[in-house]
């Protein structure tokens, strides 16, 4: 239920942000781990010797259509067009799933080069952070499945857009902390 | 009140803007990734990338979360602790000496 707050404001919007900022210090700390221990395993497979450019800009570019297509969701609900609200969504999620795809591919792989949690430092944070990060996206793989259930059955639609802009914060939050990973672990090893 | 336009909630953009911004964010990620094969940026990597990647966070927020036309209020409570996170994170990797003054 909504209630706007003594500013004005959403109440569920408010404290969503305020959810995104705390998400901001966990992964700012994951982050933070994986480059103070960055250069420092005594064994490898070090970096340079597995991290895989082409795959992972391949789901950089992924997870990067599945945020247009999170907005053209948006817009569609919000001027009652759900035909297409249903499909962006389906498409997020799909996105979403791609993506997972190619980190569970990226993880066996690693594994069977030897990179493993226990290996060494590289391989504790790494699996972490990118973990992690994983993890949000499958809760937001389901979100987007949930919303599309509740369009399929004719429970969404202009009143209560504001539920697909919540999940939209969370889908593109979780886009630029892949934005950051991406520079970070991937391009300046 | 199911949903109405709350107090500080400015227009979203236009469809058009979804697709010019996204247009952006896939030519800087084709470049991120073609400056990291070339030699020549070597030096400046760091820089560059770090550069790119900063204005891909930026658009995203700006324009896909719609801080830009959002109350005020909104930018305050990403922003903090966004700025919070940042600075704990340069202070580790200078505590930890990841990061070295003029090194």
């Amino acid at each position: 239920m909504s209630h706007a707050t003594s500013m004005g404001l959403d109440n569920r919007k408010m404290a969503f942000w305020a959810f995104i900022g705390s998400e901001c210090l966990l992964f700012g700390s994951l982050i933070s781990t994986y480059l103070v221990y960055k250069g420092h395993s005594v064994v490898g497979p070090y970096p340079h010797d597995i991290l895989n450019i082409p795959l992972t800009s391949l789901s950089t570019f992924d997870l990067l259509a599945s945020s247009l297509w999170m907005v053209l969701a948006l817009a569609a609900v919000q001027r009652g067009d759900m035909k297409w609200t249903k499909i962006w969504l389906l498409g997020v999620a799909l996105g979403g799933l791609i993506f997972l795809g190619f980190q569970a591919y990226e993880f066996t792989s690693f594994v069977r080069e030897g990179l493993t949690l226990q290996r060494n430092l590289f391989g504790a944070t790494f699996f972490v952070l990118t973990g992690t990060h994983g993890a949000h996206v499958a809760v937001g793989v389901l979100w987007m499945l949930t919303l599309w259930v509740q369009a399929m059955r004719g429970r969404l639609g202009p009143r209560n857009a504001i539920t697909v802009e919540i999940a939209g914060l969370y889908w593109h939050f979780v886009d630029v902390v892949w934005i950051v990973i991406f520079t970070l672990v991937y391009l300046l090893q | 009140m199911e949903h109405g336009m709350h107090a500080g909630e400015g227009a979203h953009p236009t469809t058009g803007t979804y697709l010019r911004v996204f247009g952006v964010l896939f030519i800087v990620t084709v470049i991120e990734v073609g400056v990291f094969y070339v030699p020549a940026f070597k030096a400046v990597l760091a820089p560059i990338l770090l550069t790119l990647s900063a204005l891909k966070f930026a658009l995203v927020v700006m324009f896909y979360m719609h801080l830009k036309q959002d109350s005020k209020f909104f930018t305050f409570l990403f922003g903090g602790p966004l700025l919070l996170a940042t600075a704990v994170m340069i202070g580790l990797l200078f505590l930890f000496g990841a990061l070295v003054l003029g090194g």
